[in-house]
């Protein structure tokens, strides 16, 4: 089973040298933390924002220089600011490579829902429906069942849906999933997790085919 | 031409109950801090606030959210605010939530003069309820509307004393949008300088936008979430 940064690292190696990226709050913010040796990536916040560097070093945090998630941060050199018109322009334009976000629940069909819980949580959906509707490759990061132990990978959403068939990949504590026609397809499996354990905790359209490779951890 | 005043209190004495007021800001990042205690300061009730968030309990628009100075919130994301959520769950306050590109494109429609926008945020959820879609190149689009609104009030980190507007990192975020929306914008500055001492090619909102500007005072620019690497 993996846990959570382990769970980040595995999306890190979906990262490619030259890749904008747009890291979402929670276990997708992890991922910055294990970005491949020579590979070079440019993360963007849609607060207006490309070339995201890391927390400040206590002392020097700066109100005016905020991450989506409101947190004090850095800027790398060949950074640029801009606006939030323009930065919802250039995910729109599909400028951005790749959106890792969380989720509550996902389809196998692609659809996401993570923005609101009827009667428990409506906060907003922020960007969320803005990156999912033109991210050219989303990533969900999640756990695999939701806390009442139920299966967040689904036939269809339950709760109200962020967007339509835009999910590609999903990573969880217990694997590694290409969404496809034919549903969550296995393509690597946490270490010592079973295949079973992979089919009991998945609800919706599972595809396990030949010889599942271990994640390296 | 005259378009500066002395104070917050002067800005905003045009702006009446029912209004509708587009704000400036991402959390507390970039917000008129001036403007919104003037406006908690003289009451003016019934509002319409097109921001994309609403502040927190005790700044920003939660300050006027706690003097019920707020009819309706127009935002993208709405946590961290208890008396938000109390609000809105007993029926006092009305909400409206829509994606934040969205909310940024359709300010930035009012300023470059176009009535639409077309967006795939989205499509197939409850947000395109009664909206009108259009299929381009096979994908489909919501139509979203130019926002309409009184006042628009934002705050720079340099303006003149003509109205040009320059922003500081992602303090910059919705103030330049907003800032072009409104029918009547306020841009509030913490440093006004005599006309001709900015670069023009630095200037972010061109002074055509901007009706009336004033240095602010005391600005707090608290942060919401402080985090930080230790000093090693």
């Amino acid at each position: 089973m993996l846990d959570k940064n382990q769970i980040a690292k595995r999306i890190a190696r979906e990262l490619e040298d030259g890749y904008y990226v747009n890291l979402g709050i929670g276990i997708p913010t992890l991922v910055a933390n294990y970005i491949p040796e020579g590979v070079q990536v440019v993360l963007q916040s849609e607060n207006g924002l490309l070339g995201m560097g890391p927390f400040p070093i206590e002392g020097e945090e700066d109100a005016d220089l905020i991450n989506a998630g409101k947190q004090t941060i850095t800027t790398v050199p060949g950074s640029a600011f801009f606006d939030s018109a323009m930065s919802f322009g250039m995910i729109r334009a599909g400028r951005v490579d790749l959106t890792v976000l969380g989720a509550m629940e996902v389809a196998d069909n692609g659809d996401i829902a993570n923005w609101k819980i009827p009667g428990k949580m409506v906060k907003g959906m922020g960007g969320a429906m803005d990156l999912v509707a033109s991210a050219k490759n989303i990533i969900v990061a999640m756990q695999h069942v939701n806390k009442a132990g139920e299966s967040k990978l689904l036939s269809k959403c339950s709760l109200p849906i962020t967007g339509l068939g835009c999910v590609k990949k999903v990573v969880t504590e217990l694997g590694v999933f290409n969404i496809t026609e034919r549903g969550f397809e296995l393509i690597e499996i946490a270490p010592g997790v079973t295949i079973d354990e992979v089919k009991a905790k998945t609800e919706g359209r599972l595809v396990v085919e030949g010889n599942i490779p271990v994640i390296e951890v | 031409m005259n378009k500066v005043v002395n104070n917050a209190e002067e800005a905003i004495k045009d702006v009446s109950d029912g209004m509708t007021i587009l704000l400036g800001g991402f959390g507390l990042c970039g917000i008129p801090e001036n403007c919104i205690n003037a406006m908690v300061a003289k009451g003016v009730k019934n509002l319409t606030c097109i921001s994309n968030n609403a502040g927190v309990d005790d700044f920003g628009i939660g300050l006027m959210l706690q003097q019920k100075q707020v009819k309706k919130m127009v935002s993208s994301y709405v946590g961290e605010n208890e008396e938000f959520e109390r609000q809105m769950l007993s029926g006092e306050l009305e909400v409206e939530l829509i994606p934040q590109g969205t909310l940024a494109t359709r300010a930035m429609a009012a300023g470059y003069g176009m009535p639409v926008i077309y967006t795939p945020a989205g499509v197939g959820t409850e947000v395109a309820i009664g909206k009108e879609t259009r299929v381009f190149d096979g994908k489909t689009y919501l139509m979203e509307h130019a926002f309409k609104a009184d006042f628009a009030i934002v705050k720079a980190w340099k303006g003149d004393t003509q109205g040009n507007l320059i922003f500081r990192a992602t303090s910059r975020n919705f103030n330049p949008l907003m800032a072009m929306a409104g029918k009547y914008t306020i841009a509030e500055v913490e440093e006004l300088v005599p006309v001709g001492e900015l670069n023009p090619d630095h200037i972010h909102t061109p002074g055509i936008y901007v009706n009336c500007i004033f240095q602010g005072i005391n600005y707090e620019k608290r942060i919401e979430q402080r985090t930080v690497n230790l000093k090693i």
